[in-house]
């Protein structure tokens, strides 16, 4: 098969991880809503229940908090059940035994047990999709102890991320993204796993640092490619996971341009930005030419209208012009 | 007076039950003493549900509690210094101190954990019953959990998938009338909670659970269907926490006539009752208890004399 062919949607990568990791471990099952011949709200589980049927795929009620809570014991049990919750928004209705059982019970009960889950759920917003449809919410999520999470940018990132996160012994929330999902990239056939822990750089560059991660990462090399005509280097380092951090790869990057600016689709408050960049001044401001810049989601619902949602998200726009700022300082 | 326990049996289930009431009131006194941090939930007046349904499952059947777990922890036969020593904060404990009383676990006795979210151990019984099931185990999994969590959506949720799905759980509703002050009439609209079983398409009753014999008869019972895979079932035993809800409760939303007469169907004496009643001497019935006191302190001195954790306990193990 050529490169060429192996170009596929990250909805695809995400099928071929669970495909694959369906196959390798029978101990591995899905869980969630119309999952089955629907194949997922997204298309993401198509054909994996003609292939595995009900025993391994668990079409549920619209039940979220009691479908995660069933995940959680299964997978006490042994099990590793990957869970998909349809939109990140309806994460709320799941937080409890996400955040009161998932994160605590390895840590609660002495060790006595794992959680070896999986929560995969696409955050942000696509377009039109309405307040309760569209948020990032990884601000919620870094703040939860005994939670990895991880947020992958490419077709090839996720597959490999998620057959890592599916094998890891602890809860991992993979956060997918809607308008990732119909974007395309090289993707490799054959059985591989990628660090849970570690950012890496998408693009590198000397003048100015991009830290982004899912969604708002392709917009960041996109700004990239925009600003290269006019002389600008820009480096973007793609987090992947939101926790924990890759501190030494984020330092490295700040070390190396000295002017930061973090990028992300969700709200600007008390989230992975402000996380970052509090990191940094504690452990680089000497290194730091400028303040550390933020570009993010505004703090308000997202509207439905195309003609709103865009004064609420961040834009391209937004980061050339924090570009500008963070140069002329 | 029941064939299918034996007087011995009966007696042995009479002993567990005085343990457990040792165990609560002995919790009470280190509480007043200061020794104990945080709260605890007493099932004083609630033991023959435990100790029955408990009595009445395999030793390799899952149990998931909820946060009045002293019971369950105990009628499992779980090592009570240790049990103990947990509620103490102690490394000795189950949990090395982590967990405490509303958070502990022991998996080498099948026990999945109490839990300190109301209604958070259904789903996690539900999921432990997939796991059975999907690996064609004939053990079943119980989950105990109160009117109170009954009113949780996890309760619906869960009891509507496990029959979905026909999933080996039995879900033991410890009915004891009050959700902290708030009786059952003021927030269950149905009045008893097995009647919403056949809403779930699923076999509901309700049982006497002052009566350790009936409790252990239909407990029986109903585990013996659920293992043949006849789907999940809900079991709901009417009781009486004769103590406030937790250790800080003056009681103020009942009477304490209410209380004197609700004492009168205290399990321990009519469990003694039914010991005589069999020919069983009061001196067995009585050494019976003392050895059950005996344990508890035994175990009390233990628990007080082990080590607490340091800082690498809190700070270590959040991930596996």
């Amino acid at each position: 098969m050529t490169d060429d062919e192996r170009t596929i949607y990250y909805s695809k990568a995400v099928n071929e991880a669970l495909d694959d990791e369906l196959a390798r471990d029978d101990s591995v099952i899905l869980i969630g809503e119309d999952i089955g011949c629907y194949g997922g709200s997204f298309g993401v589980t198509k054909g994996l229940y003609d292939k595995y049927g009900a025993e391994r795929l668990w079409e549920t009620p619209i039940s979220e908090n009691s479908f995660v809570g069933i995940a959680v014991g299964a997978a006490m049990m042994g099990l590793r059940p990957v869970v998909e919750i349809m939109f990140m928004d309806f994460l709320a209705l799941a937080l409890d035994q996400l955040l009161n059982s998932a994160g605590k019970l390895h840590y609660m009960y002495g060790g006595q047990v794992t959680v070896p889950m999986v929560l995969r759920t696409p955050g942000g917003a696509k377009g039109g999709y309405g307040p309760s449809h569209s948020q990032m919410l990884s601000n919620l999520l870094v703040g939860i102890p005994g939670i990895k999470v991880v947020a992958p940018s490419t077709p090839a990132q996720v597959k490999g991320i998620l057959k890592a996160a599916i094998r890891d012994p602890n809860p991992v929330v993979v956060i997918e993204n809607k308008r990732l999902y119909p974007q395309r990239g090289y993707v490799p056939a054959e059985d591989y796993v990628l660090a849970l822990d570690k950012a890496v750089i998408a693009a590198a560059g000397q003048d100015i640092t991009l830290i982004s991660y899912s969604s708002m990462t392709p917009v960041c090399l996109a700004v990239k490619e925009a600003l290269k005509p006019v002389g600008i280097d820009l480096e973007v380092l793609d987090l992947v996971s939101l926790q924990p951090l890759d501190k030494e790869s984020i330092f490295a990057s700040v070390r190396k341009t000295g002017r930061v600016i973090i990028v992300e689709e969700a709200c600007l408050t008390g989230g992975v930005g402000a996380e970052v960049s509090a990191l940094i001044s504690e452990h680089c401001l000497d290194a730091l030419e400028a303040p550390v810049m933020r570009v993010a989601a505004a703090d308000m619902p997202i509207p439905s209208a195309l003609a709103l949602e865009k004064f609420v998200l961040p834009q391209a726009e937004d980061i050339v012009a924090a570009v500008k700022r963070i140069r002329e300082y | 007076m029941n064939d299918l326990i034996s007087s011995s049996d009966l007696l042995h289930m009479y002993q567990r039950m005085v343990s457990i009431r040792a165990f609560e009131e002995t919790l009470s006194g280190l509480f007043s003493k200061g020794l104990l941090g945080g709260t605890s939930h007493f099932c004083i007046g609630q033991e023959s549900c435990a100790v029955g349904v408990i009595s009445a499952a395999r030793e390799s059947d899952w149990l998931v509690s909820n946060h009045r777990g002293h019971g369950h922890l105990l009628a499992r036969g779980l090592d009570i210094a240790r049990v103990m020593g947990e509620l103490m904060g102690k490394l000795s404990g189950y949990c090395g101190g982590r967990g405490g009383s509303q958070h502990l676990c022991a998996m080498d006795r099948c026990f999945l954990g109490t839990n300190g979210i109301t209604g958070g151990g259904i789903p996690i019984a539900t999921g432990a019953a997939l796991a059975l099931k999907y690996r064609k185990s004939d053990n079943v999994a119980i989950a105990f959990f109160g009117d109170g969590a009954s009113n949780q959506g996890t309760f619906h949720e869960s009891l509507n998938m496990a029959s979905l799905w026909k999933l080996p759980v039995l879900f033991v509703c410890e009915n004891n009338l009050y959700g902290m002050s708030n009786p059952v009439s003021k927030s269950c609209a149905s009045g008893t909670i097995a009647v919403r079983a056949p809403a779930y398409a699923m076999h509901g009753e309700t049982h006497d659970g002052f009566d350790v014999e009936l409790v252990h008869e239909v407990t029986s019972a109903a585990l013996a269907r659920v293992r043949a895979g006849q789907g999940p079932e809900l079991l709901e035993l009417i009781t009486y926490r004769q103590c406030g809800h937790s250790k800080n409760d003056a009681r103020v939303y009942r009477s304490r006539e209410e209380e004197a007469h609700m004492a009168e169907r205290d399990c321990l004496l009519l469990t003694a009752k039914s010991l005589r009643q069999r020919g069983v001497s009061q001196e067995d019935i009585d050494a019976a208890a003392e050895a059950a006191r005996q344990d508890v302190a035994a175990a009390a001195e233990a628990a007080l004399a082990a080590p607490a954790g340091g800082r690498e306990h809190a700070l270590d193990g959040l991930f596996a």
